[in-house]
């Protein structure tokens, strides 16, 4: 068999795509955010809720820890939350909201409702600054320390247990 | 007891294929024309068992014989009996055996028809055929066995998996793997021609009637999924460019390509090589396909549970097919001379290649390129619809107007160009498109070619039906019909996509909403008990305020328990002119229910013009079976 341009063309191709499909397959392909942890924060810029103030990693800075969260008046699961987040205020423990694809006074109400464990209300009004953060759903949380690295993600509600953790660990 | 059943019938499949291999490799030594009737034999009673084992399974699933991990996966002993029969196919490792007796049935059909060609091209074709059986057998047996037992016994299944009960969709898979792995046999028999140098225009007559069966069925089963999409997933759209669905579209153009240029191998006994090269790709890209989807390296609607251990063997197999397949091309590859006089048949067949190869290597790119990026970058993202209408729309034009002048022409060489009878036409499809414009609305500069070029195609595909229907000429109507289709489907997804009204708002009982010409009222809501699910069905009532005609409409919520899923079943009313469509989704913690609407012009015209497209090659086939 000659060996010609086209063959050594050919062959590079197929061999590429197989390598492409091998590597393909070693890779984990479930979307996971867990390995947010321990890695930096980007920078942000977000509106407060009622447009008057912005927010930016420099606030975040100031506490020793923050716990950054996301809610929305339309989700469940953030009304189970929402108690422990109170105590966590209560406990001297920052928090900043992000409200998470939410109309303004929806918010305010669920707020009004439920109490406002909330330093900082931000919003984020189509959900985009939140991939940022690496949310895909809500409620989520993460908590950042004053160098701005996250030391630890909260999938879904925040239960007695995380509760006790949290508390546990940034007191 | 079944378990034991179904391995034996497997297991003697297995011996057989390496049976039949033996037997073929020493009896092309032997210098007689005949095959042996040993082989024969050998080959039918593999047919038989691997049909055996199938049934086997299928009535594993009718019995709901839980010892089976797979039934115990798939089946639910309060499904309807329908299902339950469809359960055997509806998941990866039925579906492998499925997938196994279309490679034996092929096989066996493949070497009973083609008694009158070269002996030795017909063993090779047996060898390689049982080859890619064993490859088959042994991944079915290692990795994905229908036959497993589970020990204890469960008392119940888990259930299928609801949107997949739907009528439509039992019958999507098997219309897909007849189209998918019956292009083995012409990949078996294209390798087995270039080892045996059996060339040319007989080659193509040993493939052809094959390549228009998987052809016919491959676009019957996309179509099918295509229905199931629209009545089922409650999206209201018909094609998504998911990967999946386009994981089934690149084997159909490279099968689409070749059932054009098969007919130059006949004809003309040019083009070998690209013959040869399209039945090798339809195969590889069918099986791509597979690797894609069972791999679980896409995400899609179509996940199968995914198993690396499984995209590993595939992958595998699939290089050793590709790479086998490239050697064997290369070793015997001889050059030929193309001298195709530029107005002849042949010239428009190759164009129409060109165009189905460029369609191929695009979606190719916008499926693969997730993939690669993912790989080589980290980075994730998803090709969607704007990039394949923004490439593939454009050239639809030109592929229309070239099923018009394409066939007009003779083989080897012809005169005729335009006519005055072209141009009339043209100018009148100029006039019904200016009268859609009117009708409906306007639209875009490219969107009125779309419309010229279909309307002119279903006008000429119109007036040649008429002459051949009055000189009872049967050859081309295959043809005409087809095309006839083509022009139709693309006028009407056309005048579908630009038309469609489409509301979305929050209704409560009692309330009513006005859109664009149509008030919908929501009267209420009832509940129904059925066999395998609850369903809760909302009521409607929708007036089109332009002619004062009132439609009722039922969209449902069902609940099914095993395994608990909600599904919303979409109302759809079909009419001659358009569809009704209508979703209804519960919002929790509300008395608001979530209300689609949507109003599609000429839906059932897509499927009727579809399905004109398979039965020109249905038409094909009989022809065919005639001329023999």
């Amino acid at each position: 068999m000659k060996i010609s341009f086209y063959k050594i063309i050919t062959f590079v191709i197929v061999f590429f795509l197989l390598i492409v499909f091998w590597l393909g397959l070693q890779k984990d392909n479930s979307y996971n955010t867990k390995s947010l942890v321990g890695t930096n924060l980007s920078s942000f810029n977000l509106p407060s809720i009622n447009n008057e103030d912005t927010i930016t990693e420099n606030y975040l800075k100031n506490n020793k820890f923050t716990i950054i969260n996301f809610f929305a008046s339309w989700c469940a699961p953030c009304r189970i939350e929402h108690k422990y987040l109170l105590n966590l205020s209560n406990n001297g423990i920052k928090i900043v909201g992000v409200n998470f694809k939410d109309k303004k006074e929806n918010a305010l109400q669920f707020l009004n409702e439920l109490g406002n464990p909330y330093e900082f209300v931000a919003q984020d009004v189509d959900g985009k600054a939140s991939i940022s953060f690496g949310i895909y759903g809500i409620p989520e949380s993460i908590i950042v320390n004053d160098k701005l690295i996250v030391i630890k993600k909260v999938i879904g509600p925040i239960n007695q247990q995380i509760y006790e953790e949290i508390l546990e660990n940034l007191k | 007891m079944l378990n034991n059943t179904g391995h034996l019938l497997i297991f003697l499949v297995m011996v057989l294929s390496l049976t039949i291999i033996y037997k073929s490799y020493l009896e092309l030594k032997i210098s007689s024309q005949k095959i042996s009737n040993s082989i024969y034999q050998l080959s039918l009673f593999q047919s038989t068992f691997a049909i055996s084992s199938f049934l086997v399974l299928i009535v594993a699933f009718i019995n709901s014989d839980f010892s089976l991990i797979n039934v115990y996966e798939n089946s639910h002993s309060a499904k309807p009996l329908f299902y339950k029969i469809a359960g055997a196919w509806g998941n990866h490792e039925g579906s492998l055996l499925l997938w196994i007796n279309i490679l034996v049935i092929f096989s066996y059909f493949f070497l009973i028809f083609n008694f009158n060609h070269l002996k030795k091209f017909r063993l090779l074709t047996l060898i390689i055929q049982n080859l890619l059986i064993l490859g088959f057998v042994i991944f079915l047996l290692k990795n994905s066995n229908p036959f497993s037992a589970l020990e204890p016994v469960p008392s119940e299944g888990l259930g299928l998996n609801p949107i997949l009960q739907d009528p439509a969709l039992a019958i999507h898979p098997p219309l897909l793997y007849l189209g998918f792995v019956g292009c083995s046999i012409y990949f078996s028999a294209a390798m087995a021609s270039m080892l045996a140098n059996y060339r040319g225009k007989s080659f193509a007559l040993s493939i052809k009637s094959w390549v228009l069966i998987s052809w016919c069925f491959q676009t019957l089963g996309i179509i099918v999924g295509s229905i199931w999409a629209y009545y089922e997933l409650g999206w209201g759209g018909f094609w998504f460019w998911d990967p999946v669905e386009n994981a089934s579209l690149l084997p159909w153009f490279a099968i689409t390509a070749l059932m054009h240029s098969v007919m130059v191998l006949e004809k003309r006994d040019n083009l070998y090589s690209w013959v040869i090269i399209l039945c090798l790709l339809t195969f590889i890209l069918s099986v791509t396909g597979t690797f894609l989807v069972r791999s679980g390296i896409l995400n899609s609607v179509h996940t199968f549970a995914s198993d690396p251990a499984r995209g590993i063997y595939i992958l595998i197999f699939l290089s050793l097919m590709i790479l086998s397949s490239l050697l064997i091309f290369f070793k015997f590859y001889k050059k030929e001379n193309y001298s195709f006089n530029f107005k002849s048949k042949e010239t428009f067949i190759l164009i129409n290649n060109w165009f189905m190869t460029f369609f191929l290597v695009t979606v190719f790119i916008g499926t693969l390129y997730p993939i690669f990026l993912d790989v080589l970058t980290d980075v994730k993202i998803s090709v969607g619809p704007p990039f394949y209408n923004i490439v593939i729309i454009p050239l639809v034009i030109p592929l229309l107007l070239l099923m018009v002048f394409g066939p007009q022409f003779n083989w080897i060489n012809s005169n005729k160009f335009f006519s005055t009878k072209l141009i009339i036409l043209i100018l009148g499809a100029v006039g019904v498109n200016l009268f859609i414009f009117f009708i409906f609305g306007s639209y875009s500069f490219l969107t009125n070619l779309i419309f010229i070029s279909s309307i002119f195609l279903i006008f000429y595909s119109l007036i040649e039906l008429k002459k051949v229907l009055q000189k009872k000429i049967k050859y081309n109507l295959p043809r005409i019909i087809s095309h006839l289709g083509f022009g139709m489907m693309v006028l009407f997804i056309g005048i579908n996509h630009q038309y469609s009204l489409e509301d979305d708002f929050n209704l409560k009982v009692g309330e009513e909403k006005k859109f664009s010409h149509y008030e919908i009222f929501f009267d209420d809501i009832k509940l129904k008990e059925e066999k395998n699910y609850k369903a809760v069905i909302g009521n409607f009532r929708v007036k089109n305020i332009k002619n004062d005609t009132t439609q009722s409409l039922n969209p449902e919520i069902r609940i099914y328990a095993n395994p608990e899923t909600l599904t919303y079943e979409a109302a759809i009313k079909t009419r001659i002119s358009s569809d009704l469509y209508l979703t209804m989704s519960n919002i929790s913690r509300s008395d608001f229910y979530n209300i689609k609407f949507q109003n599609k012009p000429f839906m059932i015209w897509i499927w009727i013009s579809a399905l004109t497209i398979v039965l020109g090659g249905f038409l094909q086939l009989l022809n065919r079976r005639n001329e023999n």
